[in-house]
């Protein structure tokens, strides 16, 4: 076995620049598919955090006749008393947090421009705000008690000329169906560095919102963040919920995440075929010419004895070696691309994919799991390329091979 | 002891249409310890006539038997376990791995039979001293003259104590001194082990070391 190995290192070393290029060609589909991998996990990874943090939390409790696509306002369709519901969803263990938030629907007018925006009722005390409180690009963030302060996020105020301080008209729909209109002041402008989110929300104190919106003490759903993704199940059966209410999931909420993902993974299969491929004929065509190249060799060996078997094998045993080589050099390629937009990123700006929230900037975030099953997966699929070469080679007549030119 | 015993070998070659007759009915019995030539003309049958011995060819009839072994009906595997127990070579065009040095060339029949690092190493340094090659035992063959070359060959052949060696135009590539030596070399070995040699040639200065001399013309022996 040793000389088997030291044989075919030493075929391989015979014609290195060959060797390197050839091992590099499967280094650097090595390299692509990690790279691939774990910018499509930072993605999607990314696309659900920003999701699970800006707008549907782990877990939402609603009103059970809610429909979230209307934004009711009607007291039958919303939370009632929201404060005690969610002190008794935070007071689950694995609860971060738990605030009330009111939907609604509005306009916002300025002298010259205008817009259709979302507004957020939010608490600005809980910590489920951090979000948009880390956000703040200029002035301040909300207090409880102010009733005639809004956030806006920075895209829509690029888009209506607005700085903080300026006032503003919005209009807004009511829980009895007519539209109240009040004039704010931008107190602040946020950016959570995601443009599907940012350019259409406004963001006002809880009270206030009730306030305008006439829903006093009910809220449209009770915001939920756990301290860990994993525990979504548990705490959804721990919710002890009254008849009217219903809990949905972060999954149940972002059903176009959920579906982009296995939409994302079946075409990342795909590539991940595609280069394997690749990198499987370069190395076929190596170990062919090979075995063009060393005839008769084959024909001594076969000559002084050596099984078919033990042909193959050293044939093999150069595309192992290669399959190794291919690998170290994937890990480094990999590695440092990865390193690469793990700190800096990559900007994409805004992917205009509604219902999606995605970052600006979209990071690679490696999995060990999938390095490993990727490097295993090349090193197979460069041992699998190998065998038809070996075959090839230890089914040569010896008295053909011992014939061929030098 | 006759090693080799060949009874109406025939082969015939086909490329496409055209049919070629390599040998047409041979009989030949070689016995333990000859140092034979196998003499003729370019296209005398005799290079074929030495792969049927060897276990590289089969013949299309006839039979072909070493060490009393009838290995006309041998698979591919069991010819080649036929080539590494009981024939060693030596080729016209030296035939060494250029990958390995000349001590591990010596040393591949060895590693292929199976034998222990330590029986390997002892061998192959008694074979290096019968070709007086110790000093070159490190070099690859592109280190080394032709006749350097064909010495390991040699050393490689007898490795595995075969009962048989065959030699294809064993000096063909090399010039006179370094012929001469090799077949000095050959003829020695032959007498010190007992080893029998069978060579294919048609160069008149190896003849004079042949004690047995068969001549081919055409597929057939003609003479012996």
């Amino acid at each position: 076995m040793i000389q088997t190995f030291k044989m075919a290192f030493r075929d391989l070393n015979r014609n290195r620049r060959r060797t390197f290029f050839s091992a590099l060609a499967v280094g650097v589909g090595l390299a692509l598919l990690m790279l691939m991998a774990s910018v499509i996990n930072g993605e999607m990874g990314g696309a659900i955090e920003q999701a699970i943090n800006l707008q549907s939390g782990h877990i939402q409790v609603r009103a059970a006749t809610y429909d979230e696509n209307r934004n009711s306002l009607k007291w039958e369709d919303l939370v009632e008393n929201p404060d005690q519901v969610a002190s008794q969803i935070g007071a689950l263990p694995p609860v971060q947090a738990a605030t009330p938030r009111l939907f609604a629907s509005g306009f916002l007018a300025t002298g010259n421009d205008s817009a259709g925006v979302r507004i957020y009722g939010i608490d600005p005390a809980s910590a489920a705000n951090n979000p948009y409180r880390n956000g703040m690009l200029s002035g301040q963030f909300l207090t409880p008690d102010d009733s005639a302060g809004l956030l806006i996020g920075q895209p829509a105020a690029v888009r209506l000329h607005l700085k903080v301080g300026d006032d503003v008209s919005l209009s807004i729909n009511t829980a009895n169906g007519s539209v109240d209109e009040q004039t704010f002041t931008i107190r602040g402008i946020f950016s959570t560095g995601t443009y599907g989110f940012d350019n259409g929300t406004v963001l006002m104190p809880l009270a206030k919102a009730q306030a305008i919106t006439q829903t006093q003490n009910h809220a449209s759903t009770i915001f939920v963040l756990l301290k860990n993704t994993a525990d979504t199940g548990s705490v959804m059966t721990a919710l002890n919920l009254s008849g009217n209410l219903k809990a949905l999931t972060f999954t149940d909420m972002n059903p176009l995440v959920v579906e982009w993902e296995a939409m994302a993974k079946s075409y990342i299969a795909l590539f991940y075929i595609i280069i394997l491929a690749i990198s499987a004929s370069v190395i076929i065509n190596t170990l062919i010419m090979s075995v063009y190249e060393r005839t008769r060799e084959i024909g001594i060996l076969s000559a002084i004895g050596m099984r078919s078997g033990r042909i193959m094998s050293l044939f093999l045993a150069e595309s192992s070696l290669l399959a190794v080589g291919g690998v170290v050099l994937g890990w480094i390629l990999g590695t440092a691309g990865i390193a690469l937009f793990n700190i800096n990123g990559f900007y994409v700006g805004n992917m205009g994919i509604n219902g999606i929230l995605i970052s600006n900037t979209i990071y690679a975030k490696p999995v060990m799991a999938d390095m490993t099953n990727l490097s295993i997966a090349t090193f197979i699929v460069t041992l699998l390329a190998g065998l038809y070469p070996a075959i090839m080679a230890s089914r040569m007549e010896p008295i053909a091979a011992l014939r061929a030119e030098k | 002891m006759e090693v080799v015993k060949i009874e109406n070998v025939t082969r015939i070659y086909k490329i496409g249409a055209i049919e070629t007759q390599a040998l047409r009915g041979v009989n030949l019995t070689i016995a333990n310890g000859e140092f034979t030539a196998l003499v003729g003309p370019s296209g005398s049958g005799k290079t074929t006539l030495l792969q049927m011995i060897g276990c590289l060819d089969q013949p299309s009839s006839g039979r072909v038997f070493v060490d009393g072994k009838d290995v006309t009906s041998l698979n591919r595997n069991q010819r080649a376990d036929m080539r590494k127990g009981h024939i060693g070579f030596i080729f016209q065009f030296f035939a060494l791995i250029p990958t390995l040095t000349a001590y591990e060339n010596i040393e591949m029949p060895l590693l292929l039979n199976g034998h222990g690092a330590n029986q390997r190493r002892e061998r192959v340094m008694e074979l290096l001293k019968a070709v007086d090659l110790v000093d070159r035992a490190n070099n690859r063959p592109d280190q080394m003259s032709g006749g350097q070359q064909q010495r390991v060959a040699i050393a490689r052949a007898l490795a595995t104590n075969p009962t048989l060696i065959l030699a294809d135009e064993p000096t063909a590539n090399l010039d006179t001194a370094n012929g001469e030596g090799v077949m000095e070399i050959m003829a020695q070995l032959n007498k010190e082990t007992g080893v029998t040699f069978v060579f294919a040639t048609h160069d008149p200065r190896v003849i004079k070391y042949a004690r047995r001399v068969v001549t081919l013309r055409d597929g057939l022996i003609v003479s012996e």
